[in-house]
Formats: structure tokens, sequence, C-alpha cells
């Protein structure tokens, strides 16, 4: 599993790569009480908007990491936003994506450069 | 925090966790590990405590109780004079365009009035008292007192372990209590739609008092987030967004809180600023309105968020003033203006979330039935 600086991760997984925000992340956001996936087919670039995520607070995007194309995104996060919360790393996956450009991997970070990013 | 002040209690909110936030020119607690959610719901199924020794604590003496309220009758549009010893009621100041300046609790103590205003508000508020009142009334800040919130169903009976008078007080009763040898002034009323006291104490026993009420199963810390959610779906309005300087008490559906001797053909009607405009829109109404708003999809409609009368182009009829997740309703709620034509219960109405049209119903305030103690 890979780290962004954005405090998201991507796992790959049959040639795709699953794309979920870190439970750090879910801890800063607090309680989710809403998702809004983009469509599948969608083709993104680094760093757009893909998702909007609200908490009780606030609302907040999660940027593409990547480019590529958004293949199947994790629809029971519509009606059970409060997955996010209660595992981010593992059933709450947003996204899955086809990458196009794989030398955008090498700035992640892995596990343990990701916990001491986040101190 | 070089800029911010702290109440009394802050060391407590740090040592149970919370995430301190400014507001208000404090250093607040917006929420504790429970969380926003969670808090929100223990604050509706048992009891809630919330520190709002930020807010503004004032009292006004005179050489009567008759001066008193007659001097505060110039700067609001109540009916002061008529309020009985131990009583509170709401109210706001007003300009001279009919705005609303801020909004505050009042209560008689003897021949005092007791004001509660909003910490946003307080140098300007008392300013505003110093100048309308003096001399005939003392204006007295009481920097050092806490003011400390226990709400929800169960907030009663744990006052009422403490000292047994507390039950015996209604909804609006404000009285001297004996609360583990701590003497505070509580009265029955809060910010949430639930049962519950306003406990006004020396700044010096507030940690004491607070660890006394937190020591109690029923009992848990209350942030500002979980606050601002139930304050929303009681349909209680947050100065600044719900109210302000621009807004008159009748467009801001305040009607109830203007008794009748201050209204044309009261007793003492008007004589207060901004009274031709107020009157004469009670009389004739307002173009635009504060209401309810129930988005029907999942997304919360926040502050800001523009209204029309039509999935596509129509016509632009109103903002949201407020909006979040209500956890008792379980989905988004929100209150904003709406132009009168288009603010009848049940009107459709769809609101622009990030350039799409989501539909949205003009609903009735609160959200959640008042759990007052009548």
């Amino acid at each position: 599993m890979k780290f962004t600086e954005e405090h998201e991760w991507l796992r790959e997984e049959d040639g795709e790569m699953v794309v979920g925000i870190t439970i750090h992340a879910a801890e800063q956001l607090g309680d989710v009480v809403f998702v809004e996936l983009p469509d599948e087919g969608t083709t993104v670039s680094k760093d757009d908007e893909v998702v909007v995520i609200e908490s009780v607070k606030a609302a907040s995007d999660i940027l593409a990491p990547v480019d590529g194309e958004i293949t199947e995104v994790n629809s029971t996060l519509t009606d059970n936003p409060g997955m996010v919360n209660d595992d981010p790393q593992g059933e709450a996956w947003m996204f899955k994506m086809k990458i196009s450009d794989a030398s955008q991997m090498d700035d992640f970070m892995d596990e343990a450069a990701y916990q001491k990013f986040i101190g | 925090m070089d800029d911010l002040h702290a109440t009394a209690l802050y060391d407590l909110h740090v040592s149970l966790g919370a995430k301190m936030v400014p507001f208000a020119g404090y250093s607040m607690p917006v929420q504790y590990p429970l969380g926003v959610m969670k808090e929100h719901l223990h604050c509706r199924a048992a009891a809630g405590l919330f520190d709002v020794s930020h807010m503004g604590q004032v009292i006004l003496s005179g050489a009567s109780w008759e001066a008193v309220a007659l001097a505060f009758e110039t700067l609001v549009p109540m009916d002061v004079l008529g309020l009985e010893d131990g009583r509170q009621r709401y109210g706001f100041f007003t300009n001279d365009a009919g705005g609303i300046e801020d909004d505050l609790m009042f209560a008689r103590r003897g021949d005092d009035l007791f004001v509660v205003v909003n910490a946003a508000c307080k140098e300007a508020d008392i300013a505003r008292m110093r100048a309308g009142l003096a001399p005939d009334v003392t204006v007295t800040e009481l920097a050092d007192r806490a003011l400390i919130a226990l709400q929800g169903p169960k907030a009663a009976d744990v006052v009422a372990e403490m000292d047994p008078r507390a039950a015996e007080m209604a909804f609006m009763d404000i009285a001297d209590l004996d609360l583990g040898g701590i003497a505070v002034w509580a009265s029955r009323s809060g910010y949430t739609g639930e049962d519950g006291f306003e406990i006004s104490v020396p700044a010096s026993q507030a940690e004491a008092l607070a660890q006394a009420l937190l020591a109690k199963d029923e009992v848990a810390p209350i942030g500002l987030g979980a606050r601002d959610s139930l304050r929303l779906e009681a349909g209680l309005c947050l100065y600044g967004n719900d109210i302000d300087a621009g807004t008159t008490p009748v467009e801001g559906a305040l009607n109830w809180a203007i008794q009748k001797v201050r209204r044309s053909g009261g007793a003492r009607a008007g004589g207060f600023p901004g009274a031709s405009i107020i009157l004469d829109q009670l009389a004739s109404g307002v173009g635009r309105k504060r209401v309810g708003l129930l988005p029907q999809g999942r997304a919360p409609m926040r502050e800001g968020v523009v209204l029309f009368d039509a999935a596509e182009a129509g016509r632009e009829v109103g903002v949201v003033t407020s909006g979040s997740f209500g956890p008792t309703v379980a989905g988004p709620v929100a209150m904003g203006y709406v132009s009168k034509d288009a603010s009848s219960v049940g009107t459709s109405l769809w609101g622009e979330v990030r350039g799409k049209r989501l539909p949205l119903t003009v609903a009735k305030l609160p959200f959640v039935a008042a759990n007052f103690k009548r």
C-alpha cells in the first residue's frame, strides 16, 4: 500500500489501483455523513477533485492521486457514509482507477514514511 | 493561542482530550474524543455539559426595578417591566434600521436585570448599554463568572440530585441553587431544544462544578460542533448567520419575542431603536422570511447555498444561512431566508451545491420537537 501527502492510500489489485483515505484523514474529518463519488468511466488528471466527503461540520474534496480512468466506485458509501470512519483503509475504499503513467507513483510513501509524515 | 482568551474550564477541556479551536476570541472545545455525532445524540438522550463561559454576563442595576426595566426597554423591543422576579426572557438589541445587533437572554433577579449576550458582540453590547442606560443604570460585566450549560432529558435529575429546588423550576425560571456547596444562579433554559439549565458560577469554582457534573454517568462534555447541530435542529438562530444587523426581527421570524405591550396599540408601544420600521413590518409583513429548509437528498446544504424556484433557470429566491447534518433527524437540515412567495411550508425549492441544483423543501421549525419543562 502506498500513501500520498493528501492522506490517500493506493493499493494495487488486478492491475488497477484501489484508492481511499487514510485512518488519519478519517479521524481528522470526524463523522462522515455524505460521500459523493465520480461517475465510472470518467477520465481524470492528477489533483482533479473526484470525491466530496462531508462531515457534520465541513465539506472536503478528495483529489485524484494520479492521471487515469475511474473504473469502479464503492457505491455502498453513498448509503452508508459512516463506513469511512469505521474502516477507511479497508471496506471504505472510494474508487478504483486504471492509471496512465505508473511513474506518478514513484513519489508516494510507504507506510513507515507516511507514519513519519503525519508525525 | 497567543491572542486568545481561555475560559475557566480551559485546562479541563484539554485534560478531557478536546480539540480546541479559536472562537469569538476564545480557545474553545469544538469536540471531545466522543465526536460531534455521538455528542449530539448523547445530549438528546441523557445530558450534555457545555462551557459557554465565553458569553458575556452583565448585571444592570439602578434605583428600582422599574427604573432598570424601563431603561432597558429603550434598547430592546421586549416587555421587560412585566417580567416577574425569577423569570427570564429571550430578546435582542435593535438598530435604527430595525436590524438585530445581538440576541440575548435577560432575567430579573430582584431589582436587577441579569443579561447574557453573545461572545462576539459582548464588547459592543456593553458599550451600547453604558451609552444608552447611564447614568441612571449601572452596567457591570461579570468577568469573574463562568457559564456552564447542562442540557438534555436527564439534566433536571442530575441538578435536582444536588439541589432538589431545581426540580420545582419551570422553563425560563431563574433561581439561586447550591450545587455541592457552590452557590450558583441557574436558569431553566438553553440552546439545544432540550430541557436543561444554564448555570452562572464564580469562575474560581467553575472547574469543581464541571467535575462534579461530569462525575455523573448521564453527563458527557459537548463541544461547539454538536452545540451548533443541536441548536439548528431546534430551529434556534445563530447570531451572525441567521440574524444580524441587516435582518429585522420580523424577517427573522422572531415576532413571538416582541410582546403585545411594545407593539402598536400596546401600553408601551415603540420606544426602541428601529421601532417605526419593526412595528410597520409587524402590521404589513415583509418581503423575505427566515424558514426551515429540508434538503431531500443526503448532501448537506451549508451557509451561502443559493436557492432557486426551479431545477433549471428559474428565479433566485433566497439563501441558506445555516446548514449541516442533523444527527437526530438523521439527514441534512438547514435554515435560510426566502422571498415571501416561496416561504410557505411545503414549497419545493432547489439549492445550488457544487454547480448542481439539488431539491429541498421549506419545512416547519423546529426539526426536532422541543422538550422543555413547561
